[in-house]
């Protein structure tokens, strides 16, 4: 796996994508005590998860899919891997971080999976179990956010931006300076917003909603 | 009945035009809307990938706000209309509300949350877009009645987006939506017809993962302009923020120049109703349409 | 258990039946067997383990003998499956067959439930009601009704047609009702047949003219079913005859009144070339239409619609064939029995937007290929899009509203071979290159996967995956100007746009949109997504729940020629073995009324819908004609007195077989 697409810095749009091509003779196999039987029936009871194991194969998830030309694995192929028990695949998979939730594959899929749904539940499971690539920003952008509002009750798109690129990756911040100026420029950001006035009350509702692991929606 | 404003946190920052339009242009329609008191952000997409029953936990505080708010709780009126302008608010919301209907044990442990702050959530609020609003509850003829300045002669693509509409099909097909075209006709500005309307963005891509983001965004923007669009209005702030800010960075990649002004359909609504455009915040855009001085000497 | 309806001693013996491991392996057998032996009047209580088996039957007919047994309680699976073979061996021990009941404890207890303990005490609480139930039970003869020997035949397709002639050949009167102007059905219209490549003209229309000539036949197109009353052996219907404007008998099909007509071409759509072509509004739908009669279309003629023109079609008819004032008209007819061969439609592509149909002119959907490949077709065969181009490069989608939630659930089962026949008469005609798209390919049957294996071979790709969309947004500069599949190719796992000139949708199939409507006209019922039911799924998928009533072809379930026709042939013979015995006997479930209590109100004699009831002025009683009486029980809900009863199910069965089943023990 390599992130050379997120590194590219200039693009030229004549040119298709090539499709990248691991050059080491590796050996493949996957034996099954390798796999996670559990798996499957884990993602299925999460939210909506449910209609799982009627997927065909089609493939229309992923040829509707507006970003699946970014993921490692195509969505129809990151359902199977969950029927099969694929865990670290899966888990490592960019394809859950690059879904973009446009929901057009829930719209399509011909046979009503939740597809949008199964990738939360999925990234869901990366973040707790660890999984996702460090300094992967769309993972760090869900937890930053995730923090920001335990914290103010509102979310603060320059602020959250700018901690996000504080810890990813400095260099993104002073590529995007002028973007923000521009922006400030015309009263479309600011670095200092209230929250809402009783933030006590967020951090209290948050807490006292959690879930325990042996408590499956049902 | 009036209406319950939603912000969500993007109105009050980059998408401030949005806010400014929406707001003049519902007072000059004469629709009554308050804002919510105390709202709190939705939690979006990025939310529900961290914690999933927190996440409606989240949302439903703004619901159980709004029935509170408007006295769902005594015997006042039962109508508590929730109007979220932003596509992705509008959307958690809409799923808070049938992910709770749904689930019973979930829907136990998010009323058990809120009641520790004092709220209650009866399920009762119905979410609505300020399109769905324009649309079905004033309607196009009178909104026609209001219009002061027609645009004439201007090719609009309406860019529909994807969470206003999907996945659940609420007041557009969700393959072929229509009412933004129907009301850009309505306005006297001619609707476009072309087959992206609700292609993907890319949302929070274009921060995070750039290529992809502005690979989709170019998509767009040039099959627009190659079918003669003269602008395009969007119905939520990232889709605008997207399409509009990148411009310059998706022209200096591919070498072509795309210049092509991005309004909020609020605005092009507030336009046609006579508002002026700095109460309309066409100010804060990036690119300006040129004609629009043009456009008022004709009237 | 006392009754004066008890005649003498009544001796139960008890048979329950493990059916394998059907119903013993949810059922406790030998628990239910001792239970019910120790109920009274139970003279002796088995269990076997295929009660239904010759051993089985003779153990029946052995205990009859040596117990002296009057009462049979058989305890096993359902009674349309072995009712009939137990009353057989009753009747043959001696004793009158009603005396015989059946319990179900295989679809009512074993196979719809996993509790063991609660399973049995259901199978033990269904037989104790059963027991309870036989003491009332009297001796009873089966009644015998004639057969009319002639039969309907509903759709002139090519399953109607085969039924139709099978019949006919046997000596049989058919009236094969048609509701188009002629017969043929869908297959007229295809060109060839897979996987033999057979023309699909060459082959069908001798069978057509055929059915024209033949004398047993009574062909009625431009006709419709209106109503159908009686039962099985004496149906009546009655027929619409649509107006044709035209008077068949005299009418030789010389076409000169289509020259004649005032319009000098085509202006309506053509329902043959479906709206490839388009046709005026006097018409033969296509040259070797059966019969050989024009017809004019009432919504388009100028004549007909303002009452006023040239008639030029009038004047040049020398045989004064054609007569304005003609009026819809009503036929009766009297038969035994019917075949219903209505067919199916094709799913309406325009369901599903995201392929463009009717939308962008070049996507077309496979009825419309067939008509454009076919030499008789509105091109004369040559493979000329709308736009007037030649395709070079073609994608035909197999799957259009098949397999999907949203729209049809089920495999239509001939997309993907008439796909692949598509494919290669497209390559053949037009040298272009044809992708196919499929989600998995479906050839089940003789030759069908040689074929496949041979247009494979032929070049044309097949590609896994089902597509998305078809768009005319151009991403690259080759795709400018053409429709783009987006598609993943799910073997390789990338997502592919692929650039063509023209599309060909697979659409699927489903049961007609007035399909519902027929079949009440019958009584039959449908499946979930609407195709008619058969009586049992693999031994009589040609039969019906309604007696003498048989289906036939496409309107059971998508299906192939070859099958559509086997299955005509078999309801053809069903109907004949019926035909010709003559009569059948009727189930004795006849109502009766006890004039001791009957009061003369009435007030069951509109009820009635056999007309079975009849007023006795003399008397002032109700009476019921047992021949016409078909046992629904309607009479015996609704008279007030409670002076009428039903055989079979009469109020002292009814209520102690209730007083039985609420009797159980709590374990």
């Amino acid at each position: 796996m390599t992130f050379s697409f997120l590194r590219t810095r200039k693009w030229k749009y004549q040119k298709p994508s090539r499709i990248e091509q691991d050059k080491t003779v590796r050996r493949r196999i996957k034996y099954e005590s390798e796999l996670d039987i559990g798996f499957r029936e884990k993602i299925a009871k999460m939210a909506w998860g449910e209609r799982l194991d009627s997927c065909m194969q089609c493939g229309t998830c992923s040829a509707t899919c507006p970003v699946s030309h970014y993921m490692d694995y195509t969505p129809r192929r990151i359902i199977d891997m969950v029927r099969q028990g694929f865990k670290e695949e899966v888990l490592n998979s960019f394809t859950l971080w690059v879904c973009a939730s446009c929901y057009s594959c829930t719209v399509e899929c011909p046979r009503g999976i939740k597809i949008t749904d199964v990738m939360y539940a999925l990234k869901r499971e990366a973040i707790k179990q660890g999984f996702h690539p460090k300094r992967f920003l769309i993972p760090m952008l869900a937890s930053k956010f995730y923090k920001q509002v335990l914290r103010h009750g509102r979310q603060n798109e320059g602020r959250l931006i700018l901690s996000l690129y504080l810890s990813a990756n400095p260099l993104l911040l002073l590529r995007n300076s002028k973007l923000a100026f521009r922006l400030w420029r015309r009263g479309r950001m600011k670095l200092f917003e209230k929250g809402i006035r009783n933030k006590a009350s967020i951090r209290k509702l948050l807490s006292s909603i959690e879930r325990r692991e042996e408590e499956p929606v049902q | 009945m009036k209406y319950i404003y939603y912000p969500g946190c993007s109105l009050k920052s980059t998408g401030r035009p949005y806010e400014e339009s929406l707001l003049a242009v519902f007072k000059e329609l004469q629709i009554p809307m308050e804002e919510l008191h105390d709202w709190n952000c939705c939690g979006a997409t990025s939310y529900m990938s961290v914690d999933e029953l927190k996440a409606f936990g989240l949302a439903a505080r703004n619901l159980a706000l709004a029935e509170s708010q408007n006295g769902i709780n005594g015997n006042g009126d039962p109508d508590v209309h929730i109007v979220a302008p932003c596509s992705a608010c509008y959307l958690v919301l809409i799923k808070t509300e049938r992910y709770l209907k749904e689930y019973k044990n979930e829907r136990k442990a998010v009323i058990k949350g809120l009641k520790t702050i004092g709220l209650d959530y009866n399920g009762k609020a119905v979410i609505r877009h300020p399109v769905d609003v324009l649309f079905n509850d004033i309607g196009l003829e009178s909104i026609a009645k209001h219009i002061k300045k027609p645009l004439k002669g201007i090719k609009v693509a309406s860019y529909y987006g994807c969470q206003m509409i999907r996945p659940f099909e609420l007041f557009d097909p969700v393959h072929y939506p229509v009412t933004l075209d129907l009301l850009v006709d309505k306005l006297g500005a001619t609707p476009l017809d072309w087959p992206l309307k609700t292609r993907c963005c890319g949302g929070s891509l274009t921060g995070t993962l750039h290529e992809a983001g502005m690979r989709l965004n170019y998509r767009l923007l040039s099959e627009a302009k190659k079918r003669g669009a003269d602008m395009i209005i969007t119905t939520c702030p990232l889709c605008q923020f997207n399409l509009e800010c990148y411009q310059d960075r998706i022209s200096s990649y591919t070498g072509k120049k795309i210049e092509m002004p991005i309004l909020y359909f609020t605005q092009l609504v507030g336009l046609a109703l006579g508002i002026p455009e700095k109460k309309l915040g066409i100010h804060r855009s990036f690119i300006r349409f040129p004609n629009f001085q043009a456009l008022e000497m004709e009237v | 258990m006392t009754s004066t309806k008890q005649n003498g001693e009544v001796r139960i013996g008890y048979f329950v039946c493990h059916c394998g491991h059907n119903i013993g392996a949810t059922i406790d057998v030998l628990k239910v067997a001792d239970v019910i032996k120790n109920l009274p009047g139970v003279v002796i209580s088995r269990e076997y383990k295929y009660m239904c088996s010759d051993p089985g039957q003779e153990m029946i007919q052995e205990d009859i003998k040596e117990h002296n047994l009057n009462r049979i309680v058989v305890a096993a699976c359902s009674p349309l499956l072995h009712e009939n073979t137990f009353r057989r061996a009753t009747e043959k021990a001696g004793i009158n067959q009603y005396y015989f009941h059946m319990v179900n404890i295989r679809e009512n207890a074993s196979w719809v439930h996993v509790d063991k303990a609660e399973a049995t005490r259901k199978a033990i609480d269904l037989s104790r009601a059963a027991i309870q139930r036989v003491f009332f039970h009297q001796a009873l003869e089966k009644k015998q009704v004639s057969i009319n020997p002639n039969v309907l035949v509903v759709g002139g397709g090519i399953s109607g047609i085969h039924a139709a002639l099978t019949l006919a050949k046997a000596g049989k009167k058919v009236y094969l009702v048609e509701r188009d102007p002629t017969i043929g059905g869908l297959m007229a219209k295809f060109d060839k047949t897979f996987p033999t490549l057979d023309c699909a003209a060459c082959i069908l229309t001798p069978k057509m003219t055929e059915v024209k000539n033949h004398p047993n036949i009574e062909l009625m197109t431009y006709s419709e079913v209106e109503k159908v009353s009686g039962f099985v052996g004496q149906y009546k219907a009655t027929i619409k005859r649509k107006p044709r404007y035209i008077k068949e008998d005299v009418c030789v099909g010389c076409l000169d009144c289509i020259d004649a007509c005032i319009y000098k071409d085509g202006k309506y759509y053509d329902e043959f070339n479906v709206g490839l072509s388009k046709r005026k509004p006097v018409y033969i739908p296509f040259p070797q239409a059966t019969p050989q009669l024009v017809v004019f279309d009432p919504e388009a003629c100028v004549r007909l619609k303002r009452g006023k023109c040239k008639e030029t079609c009038v004047e040049k008819c020398d045989r004064d064939a054609i007569d304005f004032d003609q009026k819809e008209k009503f036929e009766e007819i009297e038969i035994g029995s019917v075949i219903v061969a209505t067919g199916f439609q094709i799913f309406d592509a325009k369901k599903i937007p995201y392929y463009g149909y009717g939308k962008y002119q070049n996507v077309y959907n496979a009825l419309e290929i067939e008509r454009l490949v076919n030499s008789s077709g509105p091109t004369g065969g040559q493979v000329v899009m709308r736009n007037g181009e030649v395709p070079k490069k073609i994608g035909i989608i197999h799957c259009v509203g098949s397999r999907d939630e949203k729209t049809n659930i089920w495999c239509s089962r001939v997309c993907c071979t008439y796909s692949v026949k598509l494919a290669h008469l497209l390559k053949e005609l037009s040298g272009a290159d044809v992708y196919n798209f499929y989600i998995d390919m479906r050839t089940p049957g003789k030759g069908q996967e040689e074929f496949y294996n041979q247009v494979m071979r032929e070049g044309v790709h097949f590609i896994r995956g089902r597509v998305a969309e078809v768009t005319d947004w151009a991403a690259e500069k080759e795709e400018q100007g053409k429709l783009i599949i987006r598609v993943e190719d799910t073997l390789i796992g990338v997502v592919r746009r692929i650039p063509v000139d023209m599309v060909v949708l697979g659409v699927g199939v489903e049961p007609h949109s007035d399909a519902d409507k027929i079949r009440r006209l019958f009584n039959i019922s449908c499946s979930t997504e609407g195709f008619y039911l058969e009586k049992h799924p693999k031994l009589a998928p040609f039969d019906t729940a309604s007696d003498g009533v048989y289906i036939a072809g496409g309107c059971q379930g998508p299906k192939d020629i070859t099958d559509a026709v086997a299955q005509a042939g078999a309801a053809a013979a069903e109907a004949l073995a019926l035909i010709d015995k003559g009569f059948i006997e009727m189930e004795p479930n006849t109502a009766f009324i006890s004039e001791d209590n009957c009061s003369g109100c009435k007030s069951c004699i509109p009820l009635c819908p056999y007309t079975a009831i009849s007023f006795d002025e003399e008397v002032f009683k109700a009476k019921i004609n047992e021949v016409l009486c078909k046992g629904c029980g309607t009479c015996v809900a609704a008279c007030p007195s409670a002076a009428i009863d039903q055989n079979l199910f009469t109020n002292d069965q009814i209520y102690n077989e209730i007083d039985g089943l609420l009797k159980y023990e709590i374990v």
